[in-house]
């Protein structure tokens, strides 16, 4: 048993009448606080949460209908993924083509080296323009900063796109350093082609 | 035969280094414990590789469960009087009839999933109880709905303050869900949100990792 011993056996002798004072045992039964210690480490155990939530920023544009408000996009730099049911994702660059050949299914493992691919495309690409000069005096005159510009990816999760699909969508630009991306709804033409391969 | 004789041997084990190192432990668990403010559904957020913290005080904070049940709530932890007068606030804008002590409940009860006609039942429960009560949700549309009008008026009553606007969504929970609520937020004119996430790590060798890594090493 758990116990803390204490007194050693000497003494010294005394001598005849008088009287030896009562030795108690200094041997404690610590069983019971280690019963009520592990009590509580269970109960700390159970109740504590470990991960402190983080939070991650997503900024939306404000609606508009005037044209000149709109961002414009270069074909050229165009990436459209889109989010549906069971985590699938399908991507194209640029337009979608008539006959939607370029129209690809993918997943979630998959969708990172298509935006890395698609990247360096672009920056491989790249032609210098006025809009340059700005990017680069905004930096620090950080000639590297503005060879993505053209780069836009425009996120579309579809109706059966879960939560969890958009926030892991939106965090792959964060991983792959993107740094141009909407979020906007599907057209009619990719819901339908959507349904078709999914076929339903 | 002759028997053998086994020496017999103390039973007794000095238990004390396993005491000192049970309380070690447990005095580790009592420090590191945050108790989680209690919440009226379970939600399991998604992760991101996003290290900013979670804001306690001045923020509103919209949650939404897998079935697209919709709760707003209003973080001010350090002022509870905040809270009191989103909700006095309310009971005069949109005539909701609540009584003093209705409204004092609102201060404690931790988030709010009920239509607004559904409130008053709702704040006659204790707030301690409000995890056992069936809550409907914030009836929502594409135009933002109930949740429009607890936003806007909660954003009246924090005038002269840094708010700042939390999404607190479900795993399993629908994109449209998050929509209706973005539009919500969006009809307010707030645009900047922050989405409650888990620490997930960034994968090594893609680009953010890399950047961080040059991060650190600078700041060193």
């Amino acid at each position: 048993m758990a116990s803390i011993e204490g007194g050693g056996e000497g003494g010294h002798k005394k001598g005849p009448g008088v009287k030896k004072a009562k030795k108690l045992s200094t041997h404690l039964d610590m069983t019971p606080m280690v019963d009520l210690g592990f009590l509580l480490i269970t109960f700390f155990i159970f109740t504590t949460t470990m991960s402190s939530p983080t939070t991650m920023e997503l900024y939306m544009p404000k609606d508009t209908d005037k044209d000149e408000d709109l961002n414009k996009a270069k074909e050229s730099g165009a990436l459209t993924v889109m989010l549906s049911k069971d985590n699938h994702v399908y991507y194209y660059e640029g337009q979608l083509k008539e006959d939607a050949s370029n129209f690809i299914s993918t997943n979630f493992a998959g969708i990172r080296k298509v935006i890395i691919d698609k990247k360096k495309a672009v920056i491989e690409s790249h032609q210098h323009d006025a809009g340059c000069e700005k990017i680069w005096a905004k930096n620090g005159g950080d000639k590297k900063s503005c060879l993505d510009k053209d780069l836009v990816v425009v996120i579309k999760p579809g109706e059966l796109a879960t939560y969890k699909n958009t926030v892991d969508i939106l965090d792959e630009m964060t991983i792959t350093n993107i740094k141009r991306y909407a979020m906007v709804d599907l057209f009619d033409a990719e819901k339908i082609l959507i349904n078709k391969t999914e076929g339903n | 035969m002759p028997s053998v004789k086994i020496p017999k041997k103390s039973t007794f084990v000095d238990m004390t280094p396993f005491v000192d190192v049970a309380f070690l432990i447990l005095t580790f668990f009592i420090m590191a414990t945050k108790f989680k403010p209690e919440e009226p559904v379970e939600i399991k957020t998604p992760n991101s590789v996003s290290t900013k913290d979670l804001p306690d005080t001045d923020a509103l904070q919209v949650t939404f469960d897998s079935t697209g049940r919709v709760f707003f709530s209003v973080l001010s932890e350090k002022d509870p009087m905040v809270k009191y007068n989103v909700i006095k606030h309310m009971n005069d804008t949109r005539s909701l009839n609540l009584t003093e002590a209705e409204m004092r409940n609102f201060v404690k009860a931790p988030a709010i999933g009920v239509p607004f006609s559904g409130l008053k039942a709702l704040l006659a429960v204790p707030a301690e109880e409000h995890k056992n009560y069936k809550q409907a949700g914030i009836p929502l549309d594409t135009l933002g709905g109930e949740l429009f009008y607890w936003i806007r008026d909660a954003v009246g009553t924090f005038t002269g303050k840094q708010l700042k606007y939390l999404i607190k969504g479900d795993n399993e929970a629908k994109y449209p869900a998050f929509k209706q609520v973005l539009n919500a937020f969006k009809k307010n004119e707030i645009f900047k949100f922050q989405m409650i996430t888990a620490l997930e790590d960034v994968p090594t060798g893609s680009e953010l990792d890399i950047i961080r890594k040059r991060e650190k090493a600078s700041g060193n």
